[in-house]
């Protein structure tokens, strides 16, 4: 009776579990921090949703999670922030015509490849190969000097070209154009070849993105970061200073720097569910559509629907394609949050396996589940520092304060988290391989 | 034998057998459980009725490998070499149970395929689809079975190699060895059989000797083609 | 003609010796992912961390070796712990594929279940090497630093570039050529190898011809085992032992096993030597040898360098994206183990 009930009101319960918990920390820890959590929650969410299409709806396996992030993350900084003119006019027309001589090659190349490919392999991997060479030499002969000019304008402050200074809300599309795009030429490589060549070439591409962004500095600004990006949400300070919000404040009974800086975390909350809202609903209705019901036909019978004459491929770079984009956003909102653009922040296994496990955990194809992962997860992966060190401290309060294992126990305590994913994951896969919601099927008697 | 996959019997009580030095064919028409009840014999697949008897010992519930061991020869009708190892190393393989020296056995096999002898160092996944054939059988010969179960061994060779088979195998049966195949090329196959099993929908439809079926009429008419 | 000596010196000294030393442990790294991938039939994400895990416990066997006054001086006493150390990652692949891996095999599950098990494991062994050893950089490193210095060459020579040779590129490249003569007469001389073969090439047959899967799957990871310690040691001799280094390989060692076709040793080992010149010669800055080469006067005001060092990992991604293109199944293709 009991576990009847349970299984009907599922989804309900295990969210309302979800939501007690960061009412829990909010009255233990603070409000603030539990918003902090939420909004964290909510941007795995997302990325959740996003690996869950391509995992879930088609079993393609994306291990480059963080690189698409990142690219999301590059998006808000090009858009939001303001251009820097010294340096455009240092270097951003030797830039312009590196693109194009880049964007030039890519276009001879094609056509190369199609006038002489088609006839002999060998002559057109060698009109490849010349064309690539020349066109190499001849954007680096141009980027170089202007790279080094853009680089050298102010470094200390800025050393890069800038963005465009746009409102940064633009940026989240763009992000998810920009994850697409580079979705879309990883897809063309390895899908529809063996199934573990996507896991590597995506690792690949996420290890690449993150040493471009890392490295590139005329455009991001490598390692000395980007900050003060603008926000979508008011300021604290301007806020402190209004009057309307100190009233405001008062009525709640709360000091006005504690309610301003509630006050921000909250409206973010609120862009971030409108988003998981929309693209909750948009995935429910796709999943359930016939294009839906194809794509798990797909998955769950490569061989069959092939034989029905679906076109595997194309339908698998159509799905990686929009939830590499789905992730990209995630990125743009996830910088967006932070407000600063901080390329070796992007660790691209490390936390690419903490969303696969969102979604294994929650449920691979139920988009409920992925949300509640994202969430499941992410607040423990915050929460368990603290627990683990307690745990630990606890454990070992027998000891002597300086005892060399109590010690070495407590600076491991960090390192300890990933290793209770790990096995976090490999008993889901074992013990529970469906997770908390698993997908809707038919009935099977 | 009654068995079959999931729920459906393929098999409805179907009886074959074959004696030492024999040769039986199972023939019938496509769907007719030939493959089935030659896996059912090797137990690839589990009986729901019935039993499996060798040299007079209920071997019913041994696994394929057991089998080997008792001395049951399998040539599976595909993939049935190592195709990235040699001839040879496709003949120890086949002798992998076999604790004592092998050399006699291999020799044994180049004797009765010497074209594989010739080509004992070259990879079987380079070699014809007959010599291929030639090399599964080998392989199957190298446990010294008593009892030698192909599965369609003529599958997709060209008629003289065909015959050239055929030739092989009844030198096989010769030598002592209970053979016992199934195949597309009826009428070829049961000129060479001792015994002709002519199974339809998972049962006996007609038992005799092989010459017997050949002149029998209503074999002829229906599964022969006149 | 001094000149083009010179240039050839410097390109052997600072291209051809560190690539060898480079790509042989790439080449043992992947011949190990390729042996899973042959036999078990998955990409073995958790092969990195096993380097680590093998070579921490070699770590250990040292310190112990040299707190008790051991030595092979002049050869780094590490190679003396390498049993040590092979012996704990062989124990510790055991276990995992007992407690983890067993279960989903008999299930019959898909390679890419195989696969996001193997990350999860991957986790797990790095956390353990981590909380064992911690993250930091481990020298574990003695003997005899080079077997001929940069000066001693060109006293020798009398030219005006040097050649040196460092004793752990000399032992990387020896024990190289000793492992893979090893692993390649057991798989093509031994019964048991040849079982792993036909294994590898046709399970049904394999099972049919009396072969247990079980015995091929624990050699298997005891071979495994092994190259994924004695490659991590060599990579850590060389340069040094740090936890995250080795999951910064995993990208080049997938790379070379699948340039030379997954499941090929042979190609493997030729992988892990493409995938290494490339990116060492990519990422060279040629500029001394344009001097060299060039009219007298002429001296280039570039490195002349192709790709800065940073992009390193870009150049075996490249590499692999071009295999992938033109030949997905790798240069050589067909043969399996």
């Amino acid at each position: 009776m009991n576990q009847t009930f349970f299984n009907q009101y599922r989804t309900p319960i295990l969210y309302s579990v979800m939501a007690l918990l960061l009412v829990i920390v909010g009255v233990g820890q603070g409000w603030s921090v539990a918003f902090t959590i939420l909004n964290l929650c909510l941007i795995s969410a997302i990325m959740s949703l996003g690996v869950n299409m391509q995992w879930g709806y088609a079993g393609l396996f994306n291990v480059g999670v963080m690189g698409f992030a990142a690219l999301g993350g590059l998006a808000a900084v090009l858009v939001s922030m303001p251009p820097v003119e010294e340096a455009r006019a240092a270097g951003g027309q030797g830039i312009l015509v590196g693109l194009l001589i880049l964007i030039a090659t890519i276009f001879v190349s094609i056509l190369a490849w199609k006038q002489f490919g088609a006839k002999s392999k060998k002559t057109g991997y060698w009109m490849l190969f010349v064309i690539i060479a020349v066109g190499y030499a001849l954007m680096r002969l141009f980027f170089l000097p202007s790279v080094e000019a853009i680089e050298a304008v102010n470094p200390s402050v800025t050393g890069y070209l800038g963005g465009l200074g746009l409102p940064i809300i633009l940026s989240w599309p763009v992000g998810m154009v920009f994850a697409a795009g580079a979705a879309y030429v990883i897809g063309k490589v390895a899908l529809g070849l063996r199934s573990d060549y996507l896991a590597i070439a995506t690792l690949g591409i996420s290890e690449i993105v993150l040493y471009f962004i890392k490295n590139e500095e005329w455009l991001t600004r490598g390692v000395k970061n980007v900050n003060g990006l603008p926000r979508p949400v008011p300021y604290e300070v301007d806020l402190q200073q209004a009057t309307w919000f100190q009233q405001f404040a008062a009525d709640w009974g709360m000091e006005v720097a504690e309610a301003s800086s509630l006050f921000v975390k909250v409206c973010y909350a609120g862009l971030f569910i409108v988003v998981i809202a929309i693209l909750m609903y948009l995935s429910e209705t796709a999943l359930k559509s016939p294009w839906g019901r194809m794509m798990r036909a797909i998955r769950d019978n490569e061989v069959a629907a092939a034989a029905m004459g679906k076109d595997v491929v194309k339908r698998h770079l159509t799905i990686f394609v929009i939830g590499s984009a789905v992730i990209g956003l995630a990125g743009a909102m996830l910088t967006t949050l932070d407000g600063q653009f901080t390329p070796v922040g992007y660790q691209p296994l490390r936390f690419t396996f903490l969303i696969w496990v969102m979604v294994i955990i929650g449920g691979s194809g139920n988009n409920w589940g992925a949300v509640l992962g994202g969430f499941f997860i992410w607040f423990f992966w915050i929460e368990a520092e603290p627990i683990g060190l307690w745990l630990v401290d606890t454990l070992t309060s027998f000891m002597e304060p300086t005892h060399w294992l109590r010690l070495h126990l407590m600076d491991s305590a960090a390192h300890m988290r990933l290793m209770t994913v790990g096995i976090v994951l490999l008993i889901a896969l074992r013990y529970a391989p469906e997770g908390l919601i698993p997908e809707r099927t038919a009935r099977k008697h | 034998m009654t068995g079959g996959y999931g729920a459906a019997d393929i098999l409805k009580e179907c009886t074959i057998g074959v004696d030492r030095g024999e040769i039986a064919v199972i023939v019938g028409p496509n769907g007719a459980g030939k493959s089935t009840a030659m896996k059912a014999t090797f137990g690839m697949l589990p009986l729901r009725e019935g039993q499996v008897m060798f040299d007079g010992e209920d071997i019913t519930h041994l696994k394929p490998e057991e089998r080997v061991v008792k001395g049951m020869g399998f040539v599976p009708q595909t993939h049935n070499v190592f195709t990235s190892m040699t001839v040879e190393e496709n003949l120890e393989m086949g002798a992998f149970i076999r604790e004592d020296d092998i050399s006699d056995s291999i020799e044994q096999v180049y004797e009765l395929f010497p074209i594989l002898k010739e080509k004992r160092r070259q990879p079987a996944g380079e070699l014809s689809g007959g010599q291929r054939q030639q090399v599964a059988v080998g392989r199957a010969m190298m446990t010294q079975p008593k009892v030698l179960l192909l599965d369609e061994p003529t599958a997709g060779v060209s008629p003289i190699v065909m015959d050239e088979l055929f030739d092989r195998i009844i030198e096989i049966a010769r030598t002592g060895v209970a053979i016992l195949m199934v195949e597309q090329n009826a009428k070829q196959a049961l000129e060479i059989a001792d015994k002709g099993y002519v199974l339809v929908q998972g049962s006996n439809r007609f038992t005799d000797t092989g010459e017997a079926l050949l002149a029998n009429p209503d074999v002829r008419r229906s599964f022969l083609g006149g | 003609m001094t000149d083009f000596i010179n240039a050839l010196i410097v390109l052997a000294n600072f291209i051809l010796v560190p690539a060898l030393t480079y790509g042989s442990q790439l080449a043992l790294g992947a011949l190990g992912v390729t042996l899973v991938y042959g036999v078990l039939r998955f990409s073995n994400f958790a092969h990195g961390e096993m380097m680590a895990f093998g070579t921490m416990i070699t770590i250990f066997g040292t310190w112990g070796l040299q707190a008790l006054g051991v030595s092979i001086a002049p050869l780094p006493t590490a190679l003396l712990a390498l049993p040590l150390g092979i012996a704990g990652a062989v124990a510790l692949s055991l276990i995992l594929d007992k407690t983890v891996y067993k279960y989903h095999r008999q299930r019959k599950a898909s390679p890419v279940i195989f696969l996001i098990v193997s990350i999860g494991l991957m986790f797990f062994i790095g956390g353990l090497v981590r909380f064992i050893i911690g993250p930091g950089d481990q020298i574990f490193f003695d003997g005899t630093r080079f077997i001929f210095s940069a000066r001693d060459f060109k006293r020798a020579t009398g030219l005006d570039e040097g050649l040196a040779l460092k004793m752990t590129q000399a032992v990387t490249i020896i024990t190289a050529i000793i492992v893979v003569a090893a692993m390649f007469w057991f798989l093509n001389k031994t019964r048991t190898g040849k079982s792993m073969r036909a294994f590898s090439d046709n399970e049904n047959l394999a099972l049919l011809s009396g072969i247990n899967p079980d015995r091929v799957v624990m050699i298997t990871w005891i071979l495994v085992g092994a190259l994924a310690t004695i490659a991590g040691t060599l990579y850590g001799l060389d340069k040094s032992f740090k936890p995250f280094s080795f999951m910064q390989l995993l990208l080049p060692i997938f790379a070379a096993a699948i340039v030379g076709g997954v499941g090929n040793p042979l190609g493997a080992i030729a992988g892990g030597y493409v995938i290494a010149f490339s990116e060492i010669a990519v990422t060279f800055a040629y500029k001394k040898v344009v001097t060299y080469l060039g009219p007298d006067s002429f001296q280039p005001d570039s490195l002349v360098q192709l790709l800065g060092t940073d992009y390193k990992i870009a150049v075996s991604f490249i590499i692999l994206v071009i295999v992938l293109i033109v030949r997905p199944t790798g240069i050589f293709s067909g043969k399996t183990l």
